[in-house]
């Protein structure tokens, strides 16, 4: 019963969301990242840094998915 | 055009008449009474977390969004990569925001987001804002699916005049609207399936194979205009292209889940677990979008848009012919067939999803709430069933009989007006401090002024926002719905004030919103 009293409601505010800022940081500021070296065979950094990130964005929300749910 | 191909067509039309057997059989998968909304309208909100994934996939990375994607990078270049951090931001707002939405239109029983803020605010006037919007944003991107079918069409080497030419668009709407009023969403649900395989099949060769042919990625980025390979640096005092493709990756990832196709697949999943495992797994469309797009440096690369045999293709389309051509230049013809298929398959679920969508809207928002309030259930299912048929007619007239360039506008436009329900629906998840008459004119603020600021831009996407002499180019959908904010913010103390009204009318409360 105490277990249950004190288990975070699925949905509430819990702090692991923040690394969901990452992605955010990570892709909304293009003069970091609009340069073609260096480039990766043959890829400009611009094409695959924002296609890396589609995987880095999936891994996270898994993460977040993992740890906040029960 | 050149001439008919037959195997590709041959192909094409096999494919297609399997999916159009497989939607009518999709009214007794997971057998409901289809007679009842939620039954026909969302599946009977019982697709798990593979269903799910394909049914959003297929809804959100649309046909047009394949074709017009490579088509911009092809035609502009780098900016057109900004539907890869678009794609990548949608996510977290899947995640947290209608998860928690899901939760809440499970309860009290909401198909719609007009109903979701109906129950919170109490104020039929701004659901009803919110599902004129969801129509009117619906309308031209129904339009542009069957757009996607009619490239690929006239790729097959199928043309002429009147309706010989048509008739082919008007055999897969005649399909289309026939599963969809028999099986509802079971039948782009299943379809999808077939649609999404097909398409990962096609983008996995196309990165493959082409590239070998081309003599690998660095001759085909070095074949790339310098121009087109980067954004342009911003000059002095303006954040140019930087500012606009932030603010146009943002501005559409805030858009996307308030579309009213968006919301109907998520609210068809059987837990709000389902929907944030899918923000998870949803990334792999993500990143074939983002493959895609580099088919249009492909095309550059070959070289299509100067070989004859494609000139017509190109001068009828317009650049949305590049894909179709590259594919006819790189793969054999039956593979064409396939990757063709792929295209007009994935046209045809996102279309029906949204004539389901904006069918849900009518009947719940505008019909029941203003014209029969007590249907019984099977009248406001049948009566859902004919409002899909009329969407996709008007759309289908509007792509036979309207130039293609007022579709990609007033589409251009949706995104724009979509946004404005944004604070009624998003943060209306988190709370109800609001006035929803504060809500109802931040809406009509944003989405005239929106609206005129994309005229006054000859409606391009981005507008020259001029702020102490720095020049800041960015979404205008992104800056209107910050003006939306702002009214909506300032007046609801206003509205809280002059009103009697004390006590919320809000019939929800906050367990609601949590499992």
């Amino acid at each position: 019963m105490k277990m249950n009293a004190t288990r975070r409601k699925r949905g509430a505010w819990t702090s692991w969301y923040l690394l969901f800022l990452f992605q955010f940081v990570a892709v909304l500021w293009p003069p970091y990242y609009n340069k073609i070296e260096p480039s990766w065979m043959g890829v400009p950094f611009f094409y695959w840094y924002q296609l890396l990130w589609v995987a880095i964005s999936a891994l996270i929300t898994a993460v977040i998915y993992l740890a906040t749910d029960d | 055009m050149q001439e008919v191909n037959w195997i590709a067509l041959s192909i094409f039309a096999l494919l297609f008449g399997f999916i159009t057997w497989l939607g009518f059989a999709a009214a007794r998968w997971r057998k409901g009474d289809l007679d009842l909304l939620h039954e026909w309208g969302l599946g009977g909100r019982r697709f798990g977390t593979i269903i799910t994934w394909f049914l959003l996939g297929g809804d959100l990375y649309t046909a047009y969004t394949f074709i017009a994607v490579p088509a911009l990078a092809f035609g502009a270049g780098a900016v057109a990569f900004f539907a890869v951090p678009y794609t990548i931001l949608v996510y977290p707002f899947l995640f947290l925001v209608f998860s928690r939405l899901w939760q809440v239109c499970h309860k009290h029983g909401y198909i719609t987001a007009g109903d979701f803020v109906r129950g919170r605010f109490g104020n039929r006037w701004l659901a009803l804002a919110v599902a004129i919007t969801g129509l009117v944003a619906t309308m031209p991107y129904i339009a542009l699916q069957l757009l996607g079918i009619q490239v690929v069409i006239g790729a097959l080497g199928i043309s002429g005049t009147g309706l010989a030419a048509d008739a082919p668009l008007i055999i897969a709407f005649v399909v289309l609207a026939a599963f969809t009023y028999s099986s509802g969403l079971r039948a782009p649900a299943s379809i999808a399936i077939v649609k999404d395989v097909l398409i990962y099949i096609t983008a996995i060769a196309a990165i493959i194979v082409i590239p070998a042919q081309l003599g690998g990625f660095g001759k085909i980025f070095a074949a790339v205009p310098t121009a087109k390979l980067l954004l342009a640096v911003p000059a002095a005092r303006t954040t140019g292209a930087y500012g606009a493709y932030a603010t146009l990756a943002l501005g559409s990832a805030l858009a996307l889940f308030l579309y009213p196709h968006s919301l109907t697949a998520i609210l068809s999943a059987n837990s709000s677990r389902t929907i944030r495992r899918n923000a998870a797994i949803l990334p792999g469309y993500s990143f074939v979008l983002g493959l895609l797009a580099l088919l249009g440096f492909f095309a550059i690369a070959a070289g299509v848009d100067k070989l004859p045999e494609y000139a017509a293709g190109f001068k009828q389309f317009g650049n949305n012919f590049a894909v179709p051509a590259l594919f006819l230049n790189s793969f054999p013809s039956w593979f064409v067939g396939i990757a063709f298929a792929a295209v007009g398959i994935g046209a045809l679920v996102p279309a029906a999803i949204m004539s389901i969508a904006a069918a849900n809207l009518y009947t719940r928002n505008i019909h029941r709430e203003f014209i029969n309030k007590n249907p019984t259930d099977k009248e406001e299912a049948q009566m859902a069933k004919w409002v899909s048929l009329i969407v996709k007619v008007g759309a289908l007239v509007f792509i036979l009989f309207v130039p293609t360039q007022y579709a990609i506008q007033l589409q251009l436009l949706g995104g724009i007006w979509i946004i404005q329900t944004l604070p009624a629906v998003m943060l209306g998840v988190y709370t109800r401090w609001f006035n929803s008459w504060a809500l109802l004119l931040g809406w009509a603020v944003g989405t005239f002024g929106g609206t005129a600021m994309a005229i006054s831009v000859h409606l391009t996407p981005a507008y020259p926002l001029t702020f102490g002499g720095y020049t800041l180019p960015g979404y205008t959908a992104f800056y209107t719905l910050i003006l939306n904010l702002i009214v909506s913010i300032m007046l609801t103390p206003v509205f809280n004030a002059a009103s009697a009204q004390r006590v919320p009318l809000d019939a929800t409360v906050a367990a609601d919103y949590q499992t």
